[in-house]
């Protein structure tokens, strides 16, 4: 007998409400189906809303020489050209509707004096690409996504987490989660799934990621049978706060390098000199973390261990007009006026590159019926992504995501589990309670982030990877153990038992592909193999679950069309 | 905030009396906690470690922990304050912090309150509905003051301290603060051609706000809700309601 639950039905189940979610809720809407969307937060909290520097899109409205073949041509060169190409391609092309779309539903974004949408220059792009509003873009976002969902009549089941996913034979054909209020059960029933959950920061230290990013959807779809792609490639953001102790790793957004700010070491120098010359403090994120890692390991890095980065040289009205929430940070949470001296910043966990993979057309898993878009999905940034090619990334793949989990549902019969699956899951759940003694889940938590942030961090070998490797498994039986206090009503404790577990499935996962990855690409550097290799370039990861064991496998980087190859290496 | 206050509580404390409402709908009461104290803490890092150390079921809403998603919104002392944003060293460490839910809603378990009513005036709100045969152009100039109304991150602090919310529990009729300001968001959007002045009068009840700007003072992204978004529209449900000239005016030129 399972625990008492609740049943909802939908053709489409989003699980996610950040820009991914809410897009793909809002496509398959259109399209005639009955939408839920189920998230951990209230809705308009999810980890978009933090997304400050822009949406990358090729609308030539600053630079008119831009176009989609330029922007693709960026993003694979960023990605070290493990990326699906043709994720690439569909991107670099829809980005621009996809941001006019928003405008029509009421975004505003800053104007040119011509009255268009304004756009900056990012790290790695060739032109002035980012659409943005002053530095709260991903707020912008999310409200307007948020309110178009509303109105279109999707129904949010919000504070409410999902802990499995259900299946009749090989297709996914609903979930199972709780309530996070009152620790009820919920099962939903859906023919199509989409996982838009975003990513995993939660497991390193240093993160500029909130506390919902504990790979959810990674390890649901894992756990469902899916594969995993490029979970080596975690990004550090090169500028995170390092000082005071509370708000390390709050992000720092590339905005400021964008609009002019400049990174220098505690002796005065412009270190990008001698990591980038070219494109010094835009260069891409993967060099920026490293080279900032590199001077404060050498002994150059300032007061609390980080760079300088500098942006007072400008007007102090352009500065808090253009980086609002960076000048309020700064001054409430450290003291430090931007407009009049340097911030001190360092490398911060920022993005994972890595995750389900899917279909470049219609982001289906592996798994029939279930959908990934987002940060949760893998394969448009290869080995490291942009800055503003995650919100485009969002709205492009959210949309196609949404709009083949309505079609797949207009044509799908309706599954059933069988109630075995459902029992699974709710006894999962109240097992932590019923421990008479056992660990905090909060000390397990702890104890990963320290892992993955010395042993799984910025830079790697297999020393560490292996330690690394040994520490997560005795953390994955001593998170089977962990006892929770008190009810089941709002107890955050026993969220994160739960939360926990997925945590701790996709770090197994980073550390292994990391481990078998011996080259240094991306943002994946190894000390024990500094260079990139022209056969590892040829190559992805792919994790999957055989049993209950992770399985690691190779796969060929898709190759692309002669004239996109030709694209790809012209100047 | 008080850098005096915040240098005398470095010198004093290395630790900090945190007081924490404990309970349900049904009552509760404070307990108190010792946290140790760390430079540029704020009550939220306090929480945490109340979380991580003593009461692993503390129940406290958050996200971000960067004043960006409004979820941690308390009473620090008495006053509705982002917790996250909230400095240690801006309270008086002399006696203890005391940290409660925000009484205009309803309490679901210690810090975290009910605020799903919000979400209910928002769907009375008619959507943004561009005039037909638009351009897309606007000028920074035209969007500037609509943009200052798009920084909301719905903390719904203003919404708590509101007296007609917080004092009279007047939800029924009145939309509150926050749902003025995304009102005045859509109704000052350059291209937007719908009106929402019957709304606001009948069934936001724009008309029990008499100004007192409590909404302003505790507004975490310095939005000028009374000056800027609940004056105007008050003029404009005046004009609308009141004034039959202006109204044929605007029937024939526009306003936006």
């Amino acid at each position: 007998m399972s625990h008492p639950y609740e049943i909802h039905e939908h053709d489409v189940l989003v699980v996610g409400a950040g820009g991914a979610g809410l897009r793909a809720a809002i496509e398959a809407l259109t399209r005639g189906a009955s939408v839920g969307v189920v998230c951990k937060s209230l809705l308009g909290k999810a980890h978009t809303v933090m997304a400050e520097g822009g949406i990358a899109a090729a609308m030539a409205n600053v630079d008119p020489a831009d176009d989609w073949r330029t922007h693709f041509r960026d993003t694979m060169r960023g990605g070290k050209y493990l990326n699906n190409w043709r994720m690439a391609q569909i991107h670099a092309q829809e980005a621009p509707d996809r941001v006019r779309e928003l405008e029509q539903w009421g975004a505003l974004f800053d104007r040119t004096a011509d009255g268009d949408i304004l756009q900056r220059a990012f790290g790695g792009h060739t032109f002035k690409r980012l659409c943005h509003v002053g530095d709260r873009t991903g707020l912008e976002m999310i409200r307007t996504l948020q309110d178009r969902g509303v109105q279109m009549g999707f129904h949010v089941y919000m504070e409410c987490a999902v802990t499995r996913l259900l299946k009749d034979g090989g297709r996914v054909c609903g979930a199972v989660g709780y309530w996070r209020e009152q620790g009820r059960f919920v099962v939903f029933r859906a023919k199509s799934v989409v996982l838009a959950t975003g990513g995993i920061g939660k497991a390193w230290k240093i993160t500029s990621n909130s506390w919902e990013y504990t790979g959810d959807g990674m390890s649901l779809a894992y756990d469902a049978g899916a594969e995993l792609l490029d979970m080596e490639f975690v990004q550090f953001h090169p500028t995170g706060m390092v000082w005071p102790p509370g708000v390390q790793g709050l992000l720092v957004t590339e905005a400021v390098r964008g609009e002019g700010g400049v990174l220098r070491n505690r002796l005065g120098e412009r270190f990008m000199e001698r990591y980038d010359p070219e494109k010094l403090d835009l260069s891409t994120r993967d060099v920026v973390a490293r080279a900032i890692y590199t001077e404060v390991r050498e002994g150059r890095g300032t007061e609390h261990g980080g760079a300088y980065l500098d942006i007072s040289q400008k007007p102090a009205d352009y500065v808090k007009r253009k980086l609002p929430s960076m000048y309020h940070q700064f001054l409430e949470l450290a003291d430090v006026d931007i407009t009049k001296g340097p911030m001190e910043v360092g490398p911060t966990c920022h993005y994972m590159m890595g995750g389900v993979r899917v279909d470049a057309e219609t982001a289906e898993t592996t798994v029939p019926g279930l959908y990934a878009a987002g940060e949760v999905a893998a394969g448009l940034h290869g080995s490291n992504r942009l800055g503003g090619n995650s919100l485009s990334d969002l709205l492009v793949f959210g949309r196609r995501a949404g709009l083949a989990a309505a079609e797949h549902a207009d044509r799908a019969p309706a599954g059933s589990p069988d109630e075995t699956q459902i029992e699974e899951a709710t006894r999962e759940m109240l097992a932590f309670f019923e421990r008479p003694e056992g660990d905090s889940p909060y000390a397990v938590h702890r104890d990963l982030t320290e892992t993955m942030q010395s042993l799984v961090g910025i830079f790697r070998d297999e020393e560490d990877l292996e330690r690394g490797l040994t520490k997560i498994r005795e953390l994955q039986e001593r998170a089977g153990r962990v006892r929770v206090e008190g009810s089941r009503l709002f107890n955050p404790g026993w969220h994160l038992a739960r939360d926990l577990k997925a945590m701790l499935t996709v770090s197994e996962a980073v550390a292994r592909s990391a481990l078998a990855r011996k080259e240094s690409r991306g943002a994946h550097s190894r000390t024990d193999f500094p260079k990139s290799d022209p056969e590892w370039g040829r190559k992805n990861l792919v994790v999957s679950r055989r049993g209950n064991a992770m399985e690691l496998a190779e796969r060929p980087v898709p190759e692309p069309p002669p004239e996109l190859k030709a694209l790809m290496e012209s100047q | 905030m008080s850098r005096d206050a915040g240098q005398g509580a470095r010198d004093m404390a290395k630790e900090a009396v945190l007081r924490v409402f404990r309970g349900t709908a049904d009552g509760g009461k404070l307990a108190e906690y010792r946290v140790p104290i760390a430079p540029g803490m704020v009550v939220l890092d306090a929480l945490h470690h109340i979380q991580g150390y003593f009461a692993p079921d503390l129940a406290v809403r958050w996200n971000c922990k960067a004043g960006k998603c409004g979820s941690c919104s308390a009473e620090v002392n008495g006053r509705p304050r982002l917790t996250c944003k909230t400095r240690m060293d801006s309270l008086p460490l002399d006696r203890p912090v005391i940290v409660t839910p925000m009484k205009a809603f309803p309490v679901i378990r210690d810090l975290v309150t009910d605020v799903s009513w919000n979400y209910e005036v928002n769907r009375k709100i008619p959507p943004f509905s561009p005039r037909p045969g638009t351009d897309w152009k606007m000028s920074q100039a035209d969007i500037d003051r609509v943009q200052e109304f798009r920084k909301c991150i719905e903390c719904f602090l203003c919404q708590n301290v509101c007296h007609v919310l917080r004092d009279h529990g007047k939800k029924a009729e009145f939309g509150g603060p926050r749902f003025f300001v995304r009102v005045a968001a859509l109704e000052m959007h350059p291209l937007d051609g719908v009106s929402r002045t019957k709304l606001l009068k009948e069934e936001l009840g724009l008309g029990y706000c008499n100004i007192t700007k409590c909404c302003t003072e505790v507004c975490p992204e310095d939005i000028h809700i009374t000056d800027n978004a609940i004056i105007p529209l008050k003029e404009r449900v005046v004009d609308d309601f009141y004034d039959p000239v202006a109204k044929l005016f605007r029937k024939v030129f526009g306003r936006k």
